[in-house]
């Protein structure tokens, strides 16, 4: 590891990052509500990260999705599309307004991300466990192929819970592959979990600190950071980019739901439908106006999926 | 007369995706920790750089194959078929079937042939599983020689594709001068009274029982079916007209291979008795080669018996 510490953002950028989590998270609420249902929670703590990902980290090229020296990433916690689909609707990927047929029949923005239905997406995922195999292929792939690129994946804590993922890690660190960064939402909730004394009552997917025991024992170059603090987040990220021979994982302390108080820490926001009151307060607490009349999403239909 | 013994598939896999990789820099080889019996150490020992271990972790191993497929490159799999089909069946399916992304599944150990193993290494429904999955293509070839024509088919072919290879030597079927022909099925012999449909390594001995019964006065029309999806419907109707009666005879289940995909397509397109010879509804137990096919009636005598009973029926 380098000794040397890492610059970080300055003022503006903060500044600029922060308004994209902002928006990632007020287009998440909008297209949820819109869908009259979905997962809000892990959207909510993934914001920060993938702002900082799509706006300061990720060398890609939305106008040349197809770019091959392109960084890649993929979210393994599939079921947290809507954030994803944010970020990449604001970085240019797409209409921002498309984002409102999210989970809609023919729409490209399925409820769990299809490579081959929207440009830009580097795998499909949805099925936990599997994303951090297809980035360690990706990264094997760039050093096989000569091309300078990254392959970001980002995981839940309780998808660390399959065993598929504890294949690649070892897979990875045989390889010695530091092209290869993966980041641990580490949210504490899962769908509904344990009985225990964590938050709401339930026991954390992975206690304090045993992740970074797990990563660190099969060899990995663990490092933690608040997930909610973007300059810190900016730093770690450069830092795991100093390569050292080893596969790198971040651990993110985050809160799911963050950034809409009522949401905060409670599992039963993993999905679900949002009431109208509920989307005016969110709305309100993201410094967005309310929407106008007539833009509102209709009611629940009686039958309609999830 | 019994056709003459052929060399191991398995060999013919390591050598043949060797050849191709010298050829296409494109290849490599993921191995399952198996690569001594897949004979994937032929592949190993001709590119060592492109011979990628990846341990006892098969369903790491089947996304590790995806994500190099992004990146261009053209992933051959080492390892048997309930490891490379049954146990990562969700990330052949996510990761593979759904994306449509470039990996060769070649497995090994296909069928009853797996070194006296048993039923937890005997896979005999992986037909049924690959053939009724959305985007894959299923190949199982008869001998040494046609699973040579594949494995050359299935590197320049553009998607993913099950290929099913058995670890033992067979008999030989096919001509130095076959050339197979993706999606194609082929007339091995003609006649008028019964067509037989066959698949992968058990047609060799179909073929010998056509043998046994044609000294009998019985006449087989054989059809040898390498490729299950997608399948040659307008062989499979022509076969069927020839003789108004048709008999499949596979080395897997009889339900959902070979025997399912004939009976649904006659149904749709040529209604007509469709009697299945192969595994019914059993878990295979280990043995010798030999004694696995005369218990589970898959032997050239075997084959000849029960044709002849259906025949009576």
């Amino acid at each position: 590891m380098s000794a040397l510490p890492v610059a970080g953002p300055d003022a503006p950028e903060l500044a600029r990052l922060g308004e994209f989590a902002r928006r990632i998270r007020v287009e998440v609420i909008r297209a949820v509500n819109h869908a009259r249902a979905g997962h809000i929670g892990g959207p909510l703590s993934a914001a920060d990260i993938l702002a900082v990902l799509y706006f300061h980290v990720l060398r890609v090229r939305p106008e040349e999705p197809t770019w091959p020296d392109r960084d890649r990433f993929i979210l393994s916690k599939g079921h947290s599309s809507i954030a994803l689909y944010a970020a990449m609707a604001l970085r240019g990927y797409f209409p921002v307004e498309e984002l409102l047929t999210f989970d809609a029949a023919h729409s490209r923005l399925q409820g769990h991300p299809d490579m081959t239905r929207l440009p830009g997406l580097d795998m499909s995922t949805g099925s936990l466990g599997m994303g951090l195999s297809a980035g360690m292929g990706i990264a094997l792939g760039a050093r096989l192929t000569g091309r300078d690129c990254r392959a970001y994946v980002m995981l839940g804590d309780g998808e660390c819970q399959e065993g598929e993922v504890w294949e690649a890690a070892m897979a990875a660190e045989r390889y010695g592959l530091d092209n290869l960064i993966a980041i641990v939402d580490h949210n504490r909730l899962q769908q509904y979990g344990w009985p225990g004394d964590g938050p709401d009552g339930r026991t954390p997917p992975q206690v304090p600190g045993e992740l970074a025991a797990k990563w660190s024992a099969f060899g990995w170059r663990v490092l933690e950071v608040d997930g909610h603090d973007i300059a810190a987040v900016c730093r770690v990220l450069e830092e795991a980019c100093r390569s050292d021979g080893r596969p790198v994982i971040v651990i993110a302390a985050t809160v799911k739901g963050k950034g809409v108080s009522f949401m905060e820490g409670h599992y039963f926001w993993h999905t679900r439908a949002i009431k109208p009151e509920e989307f005016e307060a969110a709305m309100a607490e993201l410094g967005e106006p309310p929407p106008e009349a007539g833009t509102e999403a209709a009611p629940p239909v009686a039958g309609a999926p999830r | 007369m019994t056709l003459p013994m052929g060399r191991p598939m398995r060999e013919i896999f390591g050598e043949t995706v060797a050849e191709l990789a010298t050829a296409d820099p494109r290849i490599v080889m993921l191995d399952g920790d198996l690569g001594s019996s897949t004979k994937a150490d032929i592949f190993e020992k001709a590119h060592p750089d492109k011979y990628l271990q990846m341990g006892i972790a098969e369903q790491n191993m089947l996304g590790v194959a995806a994500g190099l497929a992004t990146m261009g490159l053209i992933p051959f799999i080492s390892t048997f078929v309930s490891f490379a089909i049954v146990r990562p069946l969700d990330q052949v399916r996510v990761l593979i079937a759904q994306t449509g992304l470039n990996v060769k599944i070649t497995a090994g150990y296909a069928g009853l042939f797996t070194g006296q193993t048993g039923m937890s290494h005997i896979i005999v429904d992986d037909l049924s599983i690959t053939r009724t999955m959305p985007g894959m293509v299923v190949v199982a070839p008869a001998d040494d020689t046609e699973a040579r024509e594949v494995l050359r088919w299935a590197a320049a072919y553009e998607g993913p594709c099950y290929v099913r290879l058995v670890r033992d030597a067979t008999q030989r079927l096919f001509g130095d001068d076959y050339r197979f022909e993706f999606g194609k099925a082929v007339v091995v012999r003609t006649g008028s009274e019964v067509t037989l449909f066959s698949t992968g390594s058990q047609t060799p001995r179909v073929a010998d029982a056509a043998d046994l019964l044609a000294a009998e006065g019985i006449d087989v029309h054989l059809v040898h079916v390498p490729t299950i999806k997608p399948l040659d419907v307008d062989a499979i109707v022509a076969g069927a007209g020839r003789t108004g009666r048709v008999i499949t005879v596979e080395e897997h289940s009889i339900l959902g291979g070979l025997g399912g995909t004939v009976a649904e397509t006659l149904s749709e397109h040529r209604p007509t008795r469709v009697d299945r010879i192969g595994l019914r509804d059993v878990y295979p137990e280990s043995g010798p080669n030999d004694a696995l096919l005369d218990i589970y009636g898959l032997s050239a005598a075997r084959v000849a018996e029960q044709v002849r009973a259906i025949l009576r029926t």
